[in-house]
């Protein structure tokens, strides 16, 4: 089989407030998670513009995840409720032009979620390794 | 629109003009030929009485050029609102883009535009002149023949599934609302999402590759009134022009240009009918307008002045994304 070694891509953009600590508690806690996950970190999951996703599927990555605070508990009060808004039509869009929905994932995880953090992420990069490359949003100049 | 229509906006533009009550009047007036009537801005009562065009050829949506014209022109600007226009009118209002007190407008009964792309195509060849009757067109080809086209068969489809012919603005009325038009505007999206994703990325690879990123589909917009747009900026990450290597760039600018424009597109069509490659771009806005009526509650852009857009603003309970709306 010739995915054996295939390692996907991912780009997780993780909320400085929650996620981002989550992510670092995973860390401390020594809960491992694939090097394959990037970490950006961002000041609110609604700083994440609908461009940033498709910026980083362009750039080659195989699949997008958003992390944030869990609803109610925004560090600005009300951001993730917009970002949620903003990525279930996001979402939504892909899907109806026929991108693969696995590929992009909101999940909300908390400063004192470091478990499910890793476990997040184990599953998400599982998902999109069984999906293969991401051909359908690459950018073959970016590949060269 | 009908020919009682037309004489009756010539007058009643003409005697407002007279009046002072309006500097100048964004209306239509005939371009090179009978079907390419397009938009301007008449200045005189005489210009108006001797050139405003207000017939099935109609098509373009003039609110948007209130912005500029309401800053540069003395006075208040009259402009003629078809139904549908009227919600994009609304909708700038809602945006603030510009003074309402500054706008004279004068809503039109309609009952549908010509798709001239779909008239070329049923009359074969060269058009010579059109002669607008009671629902036919009697065209003269260049060949001199005469056909007679029912209009019914060349209506623009945004028009069979107008989702309303109630004016939503107007100063006055000129003539008698007209009844809407019955047809679902979404059943084509429907038939859309009912494919697989394979199906549909095809669907989309063939239409969105034709796209020659001539920027018309954007600069029609009245949704799209920014003054600094994200695609003029070098870094986004779109080309600028049509990109030859890759299909990434046209799915990238079609994908964020009805996503600036989610709940505050009106379905006005505009961005169909400019597209010289007639790519289906409703097909995306509507998209966007049916999640958004499922996921959170019918919303009609620019039906009510001062409403507020789905994206700027939420409820605790909004579904999450990825689950199609489930909570
Ligand atoms: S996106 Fe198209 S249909 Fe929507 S407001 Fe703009 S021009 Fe009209
Ligand atoms: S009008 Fe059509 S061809 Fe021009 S940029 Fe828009 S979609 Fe592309």
């Amino acid at each position: 089989m010739q995915m054996t070694d295939y390692k996907p891509k991912i780009v997780a953009f993780c909320c400085n407030w929650c996620s981002y600590a989550g992510a670092d508690l995973a860390g401390n806690n020594r809960l491992s998670y694939p090097a394959e996950v990037k970490i950006i970190r961002v000041p609110c999951s609604c700083r994440v513009n609908p461009t940033f996703i498709l910026r980083a599927f362009q750039r080659g990555a195989d699949g997008v995840i958003i992390c944030g605070c869990h609803p109610g508990d925004c560090h600005y009060t009300s951001g993730n409720y917009f970002a949620r808004r903003r990525m279930a039509l996001l979402f939504s869009m892909l899907d109806y032009l026929g991108i693969e929905r696995e590929r992009t994932r909101v999940e909300w995880v908390s400063a004192a979620e470091g478990a499910k953090f890793a476990a997040t992420m184990n599953d998400f990069v599982s998902t999109v390794a069984a999906l293969g490359e991401n051909r359908r949003l690459e950018d073959l100049r970016c590949k060269k | 629109m009908q020919k009682i229509t037309e004489d009756l906006a010539r007058r009643r533009a003409a005697e407002l003009m007279r009046a002072g009550e309006i500097s100048c009047l964004l209306g239509w007036k005939k371009g090179e030929f009978d079907y390419d009537v397009e938009p301007t801005v008449f200045y005189t009562p005489e210009e108006v009485e001797r050139e405003l065009v207000c017939n099935v050829f109609s098509a373009a949506n003039l609110s948007k050029y209130l912005i500029s014209l309401t800053r540069k022109a003395e006075g208040r600007v009259g402009i003629l609102l078809k139904p549908c226009d009227s919600f994009s009118f609304n909708q700038l209002l809602t945006e603030h883009r510009f003074d309402r007190e500054r706008v004279y407008a004068l809503g039109l009964p309609c009952e549908g535009t010509v798709d001239t792309f779909l008239l070329k195509e049923r009359v074969g060849e060269g058009i010579y002149s059109i002669k607008i009757k009671d629902g036919a067109l009697e065209v003269e080809t260049l060949s001199g023949e005469v056909k007679e086209i029912p209009l019914s068969e060349v209506y623009a489809e945004r028009c069979l599934v107008c989702k309303s012919r109630r004016p939503v603005a107007y100063d006055e009325m000129l003539g008698e609302v007209t009844p809407d038009a019955d047809e679902d505007r979404f059943a084509q999206v429907e038939k859309l999402e009912s494919m697989t994703a394979e199906e549909r990325y095809a669907f989309w690879q063939g239409e969105l590759s034709r796209c020659i990123r001539c920027n018309a589909c954007r600069n029609v917009c009245p949704a799209c009134s920014c003054e600094r747009c994200v695609f003029d900026n070098p870094t986004s990450g779109v080309e600028t022009k049509a990109p030859s290597e890759d299909s990434f760039e046209e799915k990238m600018f079609h994908i964020i240009r009805a996503f600036h424009v989610a709940g505050r597109c009106t379905d006005c069509g505009e961005c169909s009918r400019v597209c010289p490659e007639r790519i289906p771009l409703h097909l995306l806005n509507r998209k966007f307008i049916k999640d958004i009526n499922s996921f959170y509650g019918d919303y009609t852009a620019g039906a009510e002045v001062g409403s507020r857009a789905p994206l700027v603003s939420y409820t605790k309970d909004d579904p999450e994304p990825g689950q199609g709306g489930q909570k």
